[in-house]
């Protein structure tokens, strides 16, 4: 417990010293929330439109704002005024907000201190370090504002009692997170079917008692948290609120998903099929169909996490309505399961910097570039010193069999020729978009280097897809 | 890695992160300095001094203002008041490399806003690009000068005085350096160039390691024509430099040759104002303004903190005054020069910089409370010998500025470089801490946790109408008998070198 404390308190420094840095319109929507939420009853929470910010999150982050609300109004009433408090940004706001997000993390520390309590040492401190310090995380909820950490951490306690075994309450604690962020449903199937081979096992009488109790359990969340608006009859306009699909299918700036990287920018519509939102959820399903099978025929705790983070993976590169900062969902779960091989932590060395770099564009002013930059080389180098030394020190006991194996595998280095090359054509990416870009192009065509990241980074993410779907199939 | 079964230290230094290594590998270090350049940028987010605070404004407007001067005036009249150059509105008080740097750094900001350096129009500007450009400009000097020296100093350090044992860690070690908080937010939070100064001192410092002294006098030279507060450090480099010749064949070719260095060094620096006795005579009487008094503000040293009993300002004169600091401080630096010209060595020469700094800020003329950073530098290089005092030099360093820092508005980046110096240092200083007996750790906790007290009351209470400054002046005390303590422990140490007593037949080999 000492190590988590003592990498939670160095990354409380960072954000702590964040808090004058830039942050968008999302901190302006969590204000709104918790002034929506502490000024108005229950029945007015989903059918307000005094702000274009309307809340589109399940319940129990409604009354998750709520809590935050109390302190808020001692601290300064203006924060959580309804009216006066639109677009309110004063100091004792920021300070806040930004401290309530830093304090929303001791979710993360605590789902990442119960996945790493049992390993070794060293291999604690990588992956504490490894989740903690993401600087994907940093970048998205210290800087551009966002609760990630909550949910993550929220996500990471599920699995964490999953891991153990403990099927009941991982599945309660995911239900739990579905209703705060509905985002994270990707992973329901997974779960559902994990849970139902899993836990309700068996001779029958035992299977179904054991069904009924999770279906009981998890209906008591979803209960707990819709009944209120089910009694005021606004369940129709809370699905709408949480399910926009009139929004489109690619927002403003591209994302390097399946589809994203491929159209870009939405004049291309006139050109592809029209997609729709079942289509997409039925890609999803078919993506994810050989892990749920494999979950299906033989579930096993120790995959469990290696397949969430494969059905988020197919969520990005496939759903509706994608957002680049969904790629988090993937690598901090890969983060936990990083130094269980060399193979592991190649793919998540590649996919944390793809992943980071990809959420480059949400912070465009010059004041935090360097600070973006650094964050990712700094964590870049320590994981390249982390993993060096874990798997160079883990040679030395080992029998010949096994060592012939891993020298004709993929050789012994962390970055092989192949994600050399792509990683250096990243660092020309970034050379391009702002220095060669501007020099040539002027402010003409400015979309043209986000294109160029994001088409550049879905490579990355489709090479991600690929190699995990390779592994569940062979390894589980 | 070989065949061979790991020993029982391997194992355990790989299982603990990079700090207990006792070699400082590439990858390390470049991981250090990231993190130091991070929290460098960090800092820079917040505010400066002197922001939206007319009509002076403050240290930043006054770097400002010399970039505006040095582009536009020619050199001969930097340090003359003309109708362009107002000396008295943040006249030049730096020797000319401070202008140098201030005219290399206005190209850079003349390019992209040359409204923020017209001449005379552009008093007071500020605006987002500026800032960013200026505080770039800190950053660069820092990433350039301070870095680099710091990671020589401790690859060299580790080369001479390395060892095994869990304490010596070389990571560690330039971790400290790096992440000196009160350097960090005087200069990228306050706005200064310290870095420059403690960068080529720091540099000078390596190559005395390195035993390349001719490297070390021009460097040190011109650290010195940079800021003439590094005049601080001279009595170490001094008496180190002369033992050294002393020992040699012909000391007085030695001395000469070194000398004749300096005197290069010098003369090349001031070669636009040497035409003449007046020119250099207006640049030195900006240099000393000794019409400024013995000490301004609250500052930890011997003259202000005695001043609560002795009135100097008004039984003295200002003459008299001069000469009292003249003679205070040469006894106070007298020990350390004498133990290192009798037997100097490595050990002893930083040493000697700690306690020439000490001497200086403590009974010098008109010292500021950023010279703190003087004897910090040496402090955190000795961090390793003197673990425990450096952690609570940082800690008084602190606290000394934080009247300065409060006004700045930069509390936040207070605490939390405090709070991140303390992690670090926690991880090798807690052996150190576990070795003193419990009674004494008492003692020692007892002064620290009243003045946490201090912070608190500073920020919330009012003092008293009839002592406004009551919480300056108890701070200003608080640090200096801090300090006091500190430097009659490293005078001390370093005169136990001398072996005059006996005492350190042990010792002698390690230095």
């Amino acid at each position: 417990m000492n190590d988590s404390w003592c990498f939670f308190s160095l990354s409380l420094c960072i954000k702590a010293l964040l808090i004058p840095a830039y942050h968008s319109t999302d901190f302006e929507v969590h204000r709104h929330w918790l002034a929506l939420t502490s000024s108005l009853p229950l029945s007015h929470w989903y059918i307000d439109t005094s702000s274009p910010w309307t809340l589109d999150y399940p319940p129990i982050f409604a009354y998750f704002s709520f809590l935050l609300s109390l302190p808020a109004s001692l601290i300064d009433p203006t924060i959580t005024d309804l009216v006066a408090g639109q677009n309110y940004a004063a100091p004792s706001a920021v300070v806040f907000l930004r401290l309530s997000v830093a304090a929303a993390d001791l979710f993360l520390l605590s789902g990442a201190h119960r996945l790493s309590s049992r390993l070794p040492p060293f291999r604690r401190r990588i992956l504490l370090a490894l989740v903690i310090w993401s600087p994907a995380l940093l970048i998205v909820d210290h800087i551009h504002f966002q609760y990630n950490g909550f949910f993550l951490g929220i996500l990471l306690i599920s699995l964490g009692f999953m891991v153990e075994g403990r099927d009941l309450a991982g599945g309660i604690v995911f239900a739990i997170l579905i209703c705060s962020k509905h985002l994270f449903m990707v992973a329901a199937p997974l779960y559902f079917v994990y849970l139902l081979r899993h836990y309700c096992n068996g001779e029958w009488s035992r299977a179904v008692a054991r069904f009924l109790v999770m279906g009981l359990a998890v209906g008591a969340v979803f209960v707990a948290t819709f009944g209120p608006f089910v009694y005021y009859g606004q369940i129709q306009q809370v699905f709408h609120r949480l399910f926009p699909f009139g929004r489109g299918f690619i927002i403003q700036t591209p994302k390097a998903s399946f589809t994203g990287g491929l159209v870009g920018d939405s004049s291309a519509f006139a050109v592809l099929p029209q997609i729709n939102p079942i289509i997409t959820f039925l890609l999803v399903l078919l993506a994810m169909s050989p892990c749920l099978i494999k979950a299906f025929v033989r579930p096993q705790p120790k995959q469990i996490i290696r397949w969430v983070a494969y059905t988020f993976t197919c969520g990005f590169m496939f759903g509706w309505h994608v957002h680049e900062k969904a790629s988090l969902h993937i690598t901090i779960p890969l983060g936990i399961i990083a130094t269980d091989s060399l193979a592991d932590a190649r793919h998540y060395f590649l996919l944390s910097i793809v992943s980071c770099y990809s959420m480059f564009p949400l912070l465009f002013e010059p004041q935090e570039y360097p600070i973006k930059v650094l964050l990712l080389a700094i964590y870049s180098v320590l994981m390249w010193v982390g993993f060096s030394s874990l798997f160079s020190n883990s040679k030395a006991p080992k029998p010949a069999m096994e060592k012939k194996v891993e020298r004709s595998g993929n050789g012994t280095g962390l970055v092989g020729p192949v994600s050399s090359c792509y990683l250096l054509g990243l660092v020309g990416v970034e050379i391009w978009g702002q220095f060669l870009h501007p020099y040539i192009f002027g402010s003409r065509f400015p979309f043209l280097p986000l294109m160029l990241i994001s088409f550049y980074c879905a490579i990355g993410m489709m090479y991600s897809w690929a190699w995990q779907l390779k592994q569940i199939i062979r390894n589980s | 890695m070989s065949g061979k079964k790991p020993t029982m230290e391997e194992v355990q230094s790989s299982s603990e992160f990079p700090w207990s290594n006792t070699t400082l590998t590439p990858a390390t270090s470049v991981l250090i300095a990231l993190f130091a350049a991070l929290v460098r940028f960090l800092v820079s987010l917040g505010p400066y001094s002197g922001r939206d605070t007319p009509p002076m404004y403050g240290d930043y407007e006054a770097q400002r203002h010399w970039m505006e001067i040095t582009l536009h005036t020619p050199v001969v009249e930097w340090y003359r008041n003309t109708s362009a150059n107002n000396l008295s509105y943040w006249g030049l008080d730096y020797p000319p490399l401070t202008a140098y740097q201030s005219l290399a750094h206005a190209f850079l900001l003349n390019s992209s806003i040359p409204e923020s350096l017209a001449l005379i129009t552009s008093r007071g500007f500020e605006s987002h690009g500026s800032k960013l450009l200026m505080r770039w400009t800190v950053l660069v000097s820092d990433f350039l000068l301070f870095f680099p020296a710091a990671v020589c100093f401790a690859v060299v350090y580790f080369r001479r005085f390395g060892g095994s044992g869990r304490e010596r860690s070389a990571p560690w070690l330039l971790a400290m350096i790096l992440l000196n908080p009160c350097l960090i937010l005087i200069d990228h939070g306050h706005f200064q160039y310290n870095c420059i100064s403690l960068g080529l001192t720091l540099g000078a410092i390596a190559a005395i390691l390195l035993r390349h002294e001719f490297v070390a006098s021009v460097l040190f030279s011109l650290a010195i024509n940079h800021k003439q507060m590094s005049m601080y450090y001279a009595p170490a480099f001094f008496s180190y430099l002369l033992g050294k010749c002393l020992k040699r064949q012909n000391w007085v070719l030695e001395v000469g040759k070194l000398g004749i260095v300096v005197i290069g060094t010098f003369m090349f620096i001031w070669w636009p104002y040497l035409y003449s006795m007046e020119a250099a005579k207006e640049v030195l009487y900006r240099l000393a303004p000794f019409e400024r008094g013995i000490y301004e503000d609250y500052v930890a040293n011997f003259w202000c903190s005695t001043s609560v009993i002795i009135k100097w300002k008004k039984l003295f004169s200002i003459g008299f005054l001069k000469f009292l600091c003249i003679c205070t401080t040469f006894f106070a630096f007298l020990p350390s020069c004498y133990q290192q010209i009798k037997a100097p060595s490595d050990r002893g020469f930083l040493y000697g910089l700690l306690n020439s700094s000490f001497a200086f800020y403590l009974f010098s003329y008109q010292v500021h409370e950023k010279s703190i950073l003087m004897p910090l530098l040496p402090a955190s290089l000795l961090a390793q010998q003197e673990p425990f005092l450096f952690g609570q030099l940082v800690y008084c360093g602190l606290l000394s500025m934080f009247p300065l820092l409060l006004r700045d508005n930069l509390i936040l980046q207070y605490t939390v470089l405090f709070a991140l110096f303390g992690l670090i240092f926690y991880q090798n200083g807690r052996h150190a801490w576990e070795k003193i007996p419990l009674r004494r750790r008492f003692l020692l906790v007892l002064p620290v946790v009243l003045s946490l007290l201090l912070h608190l009351i500073y920020l919330t209470l009012r003092p008293p109408k009839k002592y406004p400054f009551l919480y300056e002046a108890l701070i200003m005390l608080f640090c200096f008998s801090q300090f006091m303590c500190f430097t009659i422990w490293t005078n001390i140490q370093q005169c136990s070198f001398l072996d005059i007593f006996h005492w350190t037949k042990a010792k002698k080999k390690d230095v």
